[in-house]
């Protein structure tokens, strides 16, 4: 966090010097572990071992918070006896088609909802086959998922075997200690001390927040590492509550906001899904699949947040009789993501490719796949403040020097459009918090540099220009698209109209054209607008909340009145679990809101999460569903059954609990189970995308070494901020790799020398860093050796200020399931001392190894480990 | 007569008579991250060229050291590690083979692990302030700048007067009388200022540069960019006086948390410089940051120098007043 | 200026005759030291800001003079970074005024061998013309059960995470409404 995020570390600093523990698990002793009470060197890929060490210790000597467990999460709630968990399948839970790479989730169902389930709710079944093996995550939208109903058979005692909470004793049984130190490299005194830090602040006086970022996301099973941390917290008390949390430190600057508002494929506004071909035929059904009139919470209300999309979208064209233009919407049948993109663009499947602020070639893993697909593009649309890399690529690029590609044999078309920066433009950030943040418009841009509001604002009227006088169907979405802004500065489009449409208004009633204050204000009849219901309430009555800037030192320690918080400017989400089931702080020192008796309402520090006259003892009539079904002591007003899910009924594709598997390249068999990996990964096995072997397939002694990827202060991502910036290049001028005086002695590798890293992949040079910092670890009975390779740097291009081999060409692509994200934190390397071939030399370089490892395309792709025959 | 006075008021002794209290930096080495953040914040405020696109491989640091282009410099200093026990580097403590075999039987077994024991049989969690106790590794960062000394040698033998204390009881360069003629290079005891050689085209070379402590920025009332920036208030801005108490107490606090090795450095008004506007708390030897020991301002013995060349300064000073009136027409 | 007022100036006689016997201070300042005042001083504005970077989202106060941003520095208002700023947050204004930063568009064509200039006009033209072309070349109105799909696999997009919400908006907005899914960003990888 020191590293990546040197101003939100202030607080950390501050929290120390109040007397918190800071604690820091990595791979390398970066410069928060320089500050830390305690650092913990962990072998890349093992987290989820190490949280369920921490687990195990929580529920084995009873630490956790039982009456927070007990009354808001669905610790006793009852699963289906059809369940089977890992232990008993070698790795894999029940329901595991090996054909398909995928599970059919019906027996991770609470009891009673299996049938449901299997009748074809969106709950747990998949109502089409996947495109692609394990590739269906998107269907799922970005939200909790759906249950038929909210009548969940409980046992508050905890004792009923099939309860959620003794499935979770069950399951977390065998990550002793022992256990954690033979596949984490983590002593068990090391993690004793991590353990009971974490419990000893933890409870009602106390509370204990996780930060993460892509350490945790970029792997194959990323999601379920945040699953391990949410079950610790979730165990302690700590969500919902001051102090507490988990914390994800996004590293660009609306990252949040391109979530949010997503430029993603499988999500509209707000975590609503994209369509889906075969099952969401209209808008009923589409709905259908997000919710259930029976279960809990404000999904039920997500027809109101659809249509008012809708209506945003196509305004007046949307109406009542055209199921407001939802037939309009482009429908999503397989992995639509970055990286299948990639591989169809290989295909020749892609024509045209925008680059909007992103720089692939030096950011993606397999950085040589994204070159080498650009190139079989017919035109690229570049759109940055500088030059990058992926603009370059057919001039320079790595693959010009090995002779791989040649410039006049890429037949694709580049545009290169200079874009505004932050300081030429109106808007708002999201920042990792989801606070809402304008930032005005300080000066023009400069000669054709344009913002991207501008941009896409003048093609869609270019296109629409176009098409004016087509009678075709497919073009009446565009034609009939609410596209009319107002202009500011010229031909700029307004800004703040566009947030205003986003927060959406009255569409007709004695308020007509108001702004909407609250997304509950929002209908399905098609009387209200609004673009992301979640941001309904920036510009309430009138006013861009977003912009307001009253100094912190003039308001209370939440702030509520800088910028804008989604939902409804809220600052902690579910913190109705700040107070304790009967409505008061579970502690003065953590109070943040509670139940005001006399006023019959909610208060406090934030704006409650939760319906703010709802006493803590109502309880719902059976069978009301919706806002009306949460009882007084739900928090989770999000979940079908109002509470947090230690475990998963549904909405995750590899599993309704973590569990460890190595990562696809790994040095180590799985000492947890016989299966290996992840069965449920997404791969793309092919030439361009070899996996080199793990155990048990032999040839993993060919590329001994772990290999990890990261970022330093000095530099921000793939370089295209700050390699041009002299005042940064200068701080960090060229790509190094970080190892240990032990690996060094063992390849002989000289301290500012040269070193060649490679991988099934390619090979990369460094300049070595030999450093204390790095350290062996002892995991599986063998010594493992970590190497560090900070990605800021790229070659092409010629204008960055400093360049360097990009440490992300040596990563291959496998994705997590659920998300489409890369596991490119831990890969298998060998290192050699000295400068790496150059030109046509380095393809057979890199060609001899995977000779040697016996690579095929095949390597790896294999979903079910193969039983190993007993000793 | 001395040629520099003893008394903490440089301001009042250079002709201020309403002087400000003194201003100067505390930088807090115990919760420096090492990001740079004012390094940057000083070059981009003060319009510093680049100056190197070298690894260095001293740890983090690229950029070596102070000079004419380089006012804030982060040191990086990697301690070895130190296993708990051992007298040789080796990797973290080995696992035994059998403890994963018992794991990987029953599921069962070890279900109740005893982590009691194993804790007690360590220390926990030490505040170091800097560093793992746990690993034994400590990465010290120290921010360097300018001590702006009570006694500035650099001011001292400025033969054109182009070094100046300020009101804030700070030493500047005037870029517009500086004639480049570099005396001030050699009696700076910390090596800080240098004349810049370069780019080309680049502001003030061939100038004597260094820190101003933002001289302009104080004038307006506001904080110099490296301190603003900083984003754990390692670097503190104030009255030197307030600072002082400051640090004292946070080297009191440190050593009450057993952090022995806290100390500061130049915060004494009777060293060699008779204390520094701009000083620091270390937490090792000064020698291991890159900083002289026991500084004195080279112009110690300067008094007993100053009678004998009174006569030559005589000279001087006709020779100078021809060049003033020159040097303005 | 007169003579009498030079001589007045002159370093060696303020030395002897102030309070500075030794000239160090008041008695060595020049003229251009005297009127020394920061650059924010006599900036045209002052603007509000949002650092670029990462997600931390520190307060930024962009100073203007001349329509050119000439300093940008924390903002001590906001509650999330009082003021303070990294490295990168520190080299915000070399990133808008980067000496590095094309402010011209580029182009090159099928099989070229470098840049060239072009009208960023005809450049918009160009561009439209070609995802039209590719839209209709790779239209699926249906999959093959008869399912509607009315999008386009021929074209894809890749960013966001550094734009702003109401560019991500009308981003999404217009390629859903011209059958693109295939619309990514950094939140992905």
């Amino acid at each position: 966090m020191a590293e990546c995020h040197p101003v939100g570390f202030q607080w950390v600093m501050e929290a120390k010097a109040r007397g918190a523990t800071i604690i820091h698990v990595d791979p390398r002793f970066t410069r928060t572990s320089a500050v830390a009470d305690l650092y913990l060197p962990v072998r890349a890929g093992s987290d989820i071992a190490f949280l369920g060490g921490i687990i195990n210790y929580i529920l084995t000597n009873e630490k956790y918070f039982r009456e927070y467990v007990v009354s808001y999460t669905n610790a006793a709630t009852i699963v289906s006896e059809d369940f089977q968990d890992a232990d008993q399948l070698g790795g894999l839970f029940s329901g595991f088609d090996p054909k398909t790479g995928t599970y059919d989730t019906t027996s991770w169902a609470y009891e009673g909802m299996e049938t449901a389930a299997a009748a074809g709710s969106r709950v747990v079944a998949r109502r089409e086959p996947p495109a692609q093996p394990g590739g269906s995550g998107h269907e799922f939208g970005g939200r909790g998922t759906a249950l038929p109903h909210s009548e969940v058979r409980r046992d508050e005692t905890l004792q009923d075997p099939f309860c959620v909470f003794q499935i979770l004793r069950r399951h977390y049984a065998r990550y002793t200690p022992e256990m954690v130190e033979r596949i984490c490299g983590v002593p068990p005194e090391q993690l004793a001390k991590v353990c009971e830090a974490v419990t000893a602040n933890s409870g009602r006086e106390r509370t204990t927040a996780w930060v993460y970022s892509v350490g945790w996301t970029q792997h194959s099973v990323g999601v379920q590492y945040i699953r391990g941390a949410a079950i610790i917290q979730l165990l302690l008390g700590n969500i919902g509550r001051p102090g507490g949390g988990i914390l994800a430190l996004r590293g660009h600057a609306s990252i949040q906001g391109s979530t949010d508002i997503p430029t993603l494929f499988d999500l509209l506004p707000a975590y609503l899904p994209m369509p889906s071909a075969s099952s969401n035929s209209n808008l009923a059904g589409y709905l259908a699949a997000i919710k259930s009139e029976g279960q809990k919470g404000f999904w039920t209300a997500a027809d109101t947040y659809m249509v008012s999309l809708l209506k945003a979208w196509w305004g007046e064209a949307a109406t009542q009789d055209n199921d407001f233009g939802f037939d309009w919407l482009p429908r999503i049948n397989a992995d639509h993501s970055n990286y299948q993109t990639i591989v169809n663009m290989l295909d020749d499947k892609v024509e045209g490719y925008f680059l909007l602020g992103q720089n692939p070639a030096v950011g993606s893993s397999n950085g040589k796949m994204q070159r080498l697909a650009m190139s079989h593009l017919k035109w690229l649309v570049v759109r940055d403040l500088n030059l990058i890399e992926s603009a370059a690529f057919w001039k320079d690029g790595p693959e010009i020097a090995t002779g791989e590609m040649h410039t006049e044999d890429i037949g694709t078309e580049v545009f290169f459009l200079p874009a505004a920066a932050h300081t030429e433009k109106d808007g708002t950030f999201t920042q990792t918090q989801r606070l809402l943040q304008w930032h005005h418009k300080a000066v023009d841009p400069p000669g054709d540099c344009r913002s991207e509001l501008h941009f896409f604002f003048h093609l869609g009227r270019l296109l629409r220009e176009r098409l004016e006088t087509s009678a075709l169907a497919r073009d009446q979405p565009l034609l009939r698209l609410a596209w009319d802004y107002p202009m500011v500065d010229g031909d700029e489009p307004d800004a703040a109209a566009v947030l205003q449409e986003i927060n959406g208004r009255h569409l007709s009633g004695d308020r007509a054209g108001q702004m909407l204050r609250s997304f509950v204000e929002m209908k399905a009849d098609g009387s209200t607008s609004g673009g992301c219901w979640i941001y309904t309430g920036v510009y309430s009555d009138g006013v861009n909340q977003s912009a307001r800037r009253k100094p912190g030192s003039q308001q209370s320690w939440v702030a509520p009145e800088w910028g804008w918080a989604w939902p409804m400017n809220r600052r902690i989400l579910y913190n109705r679990a700040s107070a304790d089931p009967d409505g008061k702080p579970w502690s003065q020192r953590k109070a943040y809101v509670w139940w005001d008796e006399v006023a019959g309402s909610w208060t406090g520090h934030d704006i409650p999460d939760f319906q703010v006259n709802k006493a803590p003892s109502f309880r719902p009539e059976p069978g009301v569903g919706g806002p009306d079904g949460l009882a007084g002591d739900d928090p989770f007003i999000m979940q079908a059954d109002g509470k947090a899910w230690l475990y998963a009924p549904s909405g995750l594709l590899d599993g309704p609990l973590p569990v460890h598997y190595e990562p696809l390249e790994s040095p180590v068999r799985n000492a947890m189970h016989p299966q290996q990996a992840n069965p449920t990964r997404e791969m793309f096995p092919r030439r361009e995308n070899l996996t080199s072997p793990s155990p048990p397939e032999p040839g993993s002694d060919v590329y001994p070494y772990v290999v990890t990827t990261y970022r330093l202060t000095e530099h921000h991502t793939a370089g295209g901020m700050s390699r041009w910036s002299p005042y940064l290049a200068e701080l960090q001028p060229e790509f190094f790799c970080e190892v240990s005086p032990e690996l060094a002695a063992e390849r002989g590798l000289e301290h500012l020398g040269w070193a060649t890293i490679v991988t099934a992949r390619t090979a990369v040079e460094a300049r070595v860093m030999v450093t204390d910092r790095v350290t062996p670890l002892v995991a599986g009975g063998r010594t493992i050796h970590q190497i560090g390779l900070p990605y800021h740097w790229g070659v092409g291009g010629g204008s960055a200020i400093v360049s360097g081999d990009s440490a992300n060409d040596v990563m291959g692509v496998a994705l997590d399931p659920n998300v489409h994200i890369q596991d490119s934190k831990a890969a298998a390397c060998d290192i050699q001392p000295g400068r790496r071939p150059t030109g046509p030399a380095l393809p057979r370089y890199v060609e001899e190894y995977r000779r040697r490892a016996g690579i095929t395309a095949e390597t790896g792709a294999t979903r079910v480990t193969p039983r190993e025959e007993g000793p | 007569m001395h040629g520099w006075s003893t008394a903490a008021d440089p301001a009042r002794d250079t002709g201020w008579s309403e002087a400000p209290a003194r201003k100067g930096f505390f930088t807090d080495g115990s919760v420096c991250i090492g990001c740079k953040a004012c390094e940057v914040a000083c070059k981009e405020w003060n319009g510093i060229p680049e100056d190197g696109l070298q690894m260095l491989g001293m740890s983090y640091d690229n950029t070596g050291g102070l000079g004419a282009s380089t006012w804030r410099h982060v040191a990086f200093i990697e301690q070895p590690r130190r296993p708990v026990g051992a007298g040789s580097l080796t990797p973290l403590p080995l696992v035994a083979a059998t403890h994963g075999q018992e794991a990987g039987g029953d599921p069962g077994s070890g279900f109740k692990p005893d982590y009691s024991a194993s804790a007690g049989a360590s220390s926990g969690p030490q505040d170091t302030a800097a560093g793992s106790a746990e690993t034994g590794i400590r990465w010290l960062m120290s921010s360097d700048v300018c001590k702006h000394c009570t006694h500035a040698a650099c001011l001292d033998v400025c033969p054109t007067g182009a070094l100046m204390r300020t009101e804030f009881g700070t030493v500047v360069v005037q870029d517009d009388v500086c004639n480049g003629c570099g005396y001030c290079i050699p009696a700076c005891p910390f090596g800080v200022i240098d004349r810049r050689e370069g780019p080309a085209g680049a502001r003030n070379v061939g100038i004597a540069q260094k820190c101003t402590l933002c001289y302009d920025r104080l004038r307006d009332g506001m904080s110099p960019a490296c301190a603003q920036a900083c984003p754990t208030q390692s670097i503190q801005y104030g009255d030197l006086d307030e600072l002082r108490a400051r640090a004292n107490h946070r080297v009191e606090e440190l050593h009450a948390a057993g952090v022995a090795d806290a100390r500061l450095y130049g915060a004494d008004p009777d060293d060699g410089i008779g204390g520094a506007g701009a000083f620091f708390l270390l937490l090792d030897e000064p020698e291991v940051y890159g900083l002289p020991p026991d500084p004195v301002v080279t112009t110690r013995d300067l008094p007993a120098m100053w009678r004998t060349a009174a006569i030559a300064g005589a000279t001087l000073l006709a020779g100078a007043a021809a060049a003033f009136v020159k040097a303005r027409s | 200026m007169s003579i009498r007022t030079r001589v007045r100036q002159w370093p060696v006689l303020r030395q002897l005759t102030s309070a500075d016997h030794l000239g160090r201070g008041t008695a060595v300042r020049s003229a251009h030291t005297e009127d020394l005042a920061p650059r924010t001083r006599t900036a045209d504005r002052m603007v509000q800001s949002v650092c670029p970077y990462c997600a931390v989202g520190c307060g930024q106060r962009v100073y203007v003079k001349g329509e050119r941003v000439i300093q940008i520095e924390g903002d001590p208002d906001s509650p999330i970074s009082r003021g303070r700023l990294c490295p990168k947050g520190s080299a915000s204004e070399q990133l808008v005024n980067g000496p590095g930063r094309v402010t011209t568009v580029k182009y090159r064509r099928p099989f070229g061998t470098d840049w060239e200039d072009l009208p960023i006009e005809r450049a918009m033209e160009m561009i439209a013309d070609r995802v039209l072309d590719a839209r209709a070349r790779n239209w699926e109105d249906a999959d093959d059960e008869g399912n509607p799909l009315h999008r386009t696999l021929g074209i894809a997009s890749l960013g966001g995470a550094t734009l702003d919400n109401e560019e991500n908006y009308l981003i999404k907005k217009l390629f859903t409404a011209i059958g693109v899914v295939q619309v990514e960003n950094q939140a992905r990888i």
